[in-house]
C-alpha cells in the first residue's frame, strides 16, 4: 500500500460531491468534493506501490482538461492507468450532470 | 432484454429495490465510516466499508435496504460494515416498536466475516442475526442473494434467518464456500472449479428446490424488485422457525451415504409440490 498526494491549479469552483467506482480488483473509487482553498488536491491510496510517476502522468493529463477546484480522494485496488482515467472522466461527467 | 440486477453495484442495487426517487443513503462514502483495521494490515479501504445503507420506500411504505458490495473484499463483514447493517436493522426495530413499521431488505453478496477483522466482524454478524430475529416478529425481513459472490459463512445464517429469501440461479448459498471445502476436505470432496457441481450443490435453483430459499427469480431488476414487494405480503412463518420440519428432514439422511443433489430434491421436495 502506498499513499501519494498531488496538487493542481484550478479556475472553477466545484459545487457538488461525486462518488464513483468500487475498491475491487482492477478498479478504484473516486470521491470528488469541493476543495476549500481554490486549488485541486488529489490524494491517492493504492494497493500497488512504486507507480508514483505513472499516477502523476495520468493526473497531469486529466487536469490538462479539468480545471475544477476539487478535493479528490482515490482508493485504488490495482486499476490500470486507462481505468483510472475512465473513472476520473466519469466523476467529471457526473459533476457536470 | 433483461435488465441485470447482478451486474449492478451495491448502491445501484439498493436504488433499484427502493421505489423510484426515494433512495436516501445513510452513512454514505463521504461520511468516511471505514475500516480502521485494514490500513494497519496494508489493505486499501473503501469509504463506505462495502455496505450501502439507504432509507426509502417499498410499495410506498417506509423501508431500509442494506446492500453489501461483493466486489470490495469479497463482500466481507468487518466491524464497521457489520455495524452498519446491524444498526440499520436495530433502528428499523425501534421504529417498528414505536408503531412505525419499516420494511427491511438485505442484499447479501458476501463471503462472510472479514478475516482481517476476525472477532469484531463475527460479533457484528451475531448482532445482525439477533436484530433479524427481533425484527421479523414485527415485519418480514427480506433477503436477496443475487450473485456473483454468493452468501457464505455467518452471513449465510443471516440469509437463513430472513422471513423470506429470494435467490437467482446465479446465487450460491452455503456455510462454507466451495474453495474452503476443497481446501479443508480435498478435491475428492468438491472440485471448486467445477461450476456444475458447485451450483448443483449450493446454487440458487438447488436451494430453492430443497426448500432452503423461498423464491427463485430471474436476474432481472424488475423481477427482483417485484418479488421483494410480494415478500412483504407473506404471512408464512420464517423457515428457521420450522424446527420440526427440518429436524425430520435431517433425520431422513444418512451422513455415511449422503444423497446426490438430485436425490435431495426428492427427499426435501418443497411442501405441496411434487
Amino acid at each position: 500500500m502506498e499513499s501519494l498526494s498531488f496538487s493542481y491549479p484550478a479556475r472553477e469552483a466545484v459545487a457538488s460531491r461525486v462518488h464513483v467506482g468500487v475498491v475491487g480488483s482492477g478498479d478504484l473509487e473516486v470521491l470528488l468534493e469541493p476543495s476549500p482553498d481554490g486549488r485541486a488536491h488529489v490524494t491517492v491510496t493504492t494497493s500497488v506501490p512504486g507507480f508514483g510517476a505513472v499516477w502523476k502522468n495520468v493526473l497531469d493529463r486529466f487536469f490538462s482538461r479539468f480545471d475544477g477546484a476539487a478535493a479528490i480522494e482515490i482508493n485504488d485496488f490495482g486499476a490500470t492507468p486507462g481505468v483510472v482515467m475512465l473513472r476520473l472522466e466519469q466523476a467529471a461527467e457526473a459533476l457536470r450532470a | 432484454m433483461r435488465d441485470s440486477f447482478i451486474e449492478l453495484r451495491a448502491r445501484e442495487r439498493a436504488r433499484a429495490i427502493l421505489d423510484a426517487d426515494t433512495f436516501r443513503e445513510l452513512l454514505g462514502p463521504f461520511d468516511r465510516m471505514k475500516s480502521p483495521w485494514l490500513p494497519l494490515q496494508g489493505v486499501v479501504t473503501q469509504a463506505d466499508d462495502g455496505v450501502v445503507v439507504a432509507r426509502g420506500r417499498v410499495d410506498g411504505k417506509p423501508a431500509v435496504v442494506a446492500a453489501i458490495e461483493g466486489a470490495y473484499q469479497g463482500g466481507s463483514i468487518g466491524e464497521v460494515s457489520g455495524a452498519k447493517i446491524a444498526g440499520a436493522l436495530e433502528l428499523a426495530l425501534r421504529d417498528c416498536e414505536r408503531g412505525r413499521p419499516v420494511r427491511p431488505v438485505l442484499v447479501l453478496e458476501t463471503g462472510g466475516v472479514r478475516l482481517q477483522e476476525a472477532n469484531l466482524g463475527l460479533a457484528a454478524i451475531a448482532e445482525i442475526h439477533a436484530a433479524i430475529v427481533a425484527l421479523r416478529r414485527h415485519v418480514p425481513v427480506v433477503g436477496v442473494v443475487a450473485g456473483l459472490v454468493g452468501c457464505f459463512g455467518g452471513m449465510s445464517l443471516a440469509a437463513a434467518l430472513c422471513s423470506r429469501l429470494i435467490v437467482t440461479r446465479q446465487a450460491r448459498l452455503g456455510m462454507n464456500g466451495p474453495e474452503v471445502i476443497e481446501q479443508e476436505a480435498g478435491i475428492a470432496e468438491l472440485d471448486s472449479m467445477d461450476g456444475a457441481e458447485v451450483w448443483g450443490l449450493m446454487g440458487g435453483e438447488q436451494r430453492h428446490a430443497t426448500g432452503l430459499a423461498d423464491v427463485l427469480v430471474e436476474d432481472d431488476v424488475g423481477a427482483i424488485a417485484a418479488q421483494v414487494r410480494e415478500a412483504f405480503n407473506t404471512t408464512a412463518p420464517p423457515r428457521s422457525e420450522q424446527v420440526q420440519v427440518f429436524c425430520r428432514r435431517l433425520a431422513g439422511i444418512d451422513p455415511g451415504h449422503p444423497p446426490s443433489p438430485k436425490a435431495l430434491r426428492t427427499l426435501w421436495a418443497r411442501e405441496g409440490e411434487p
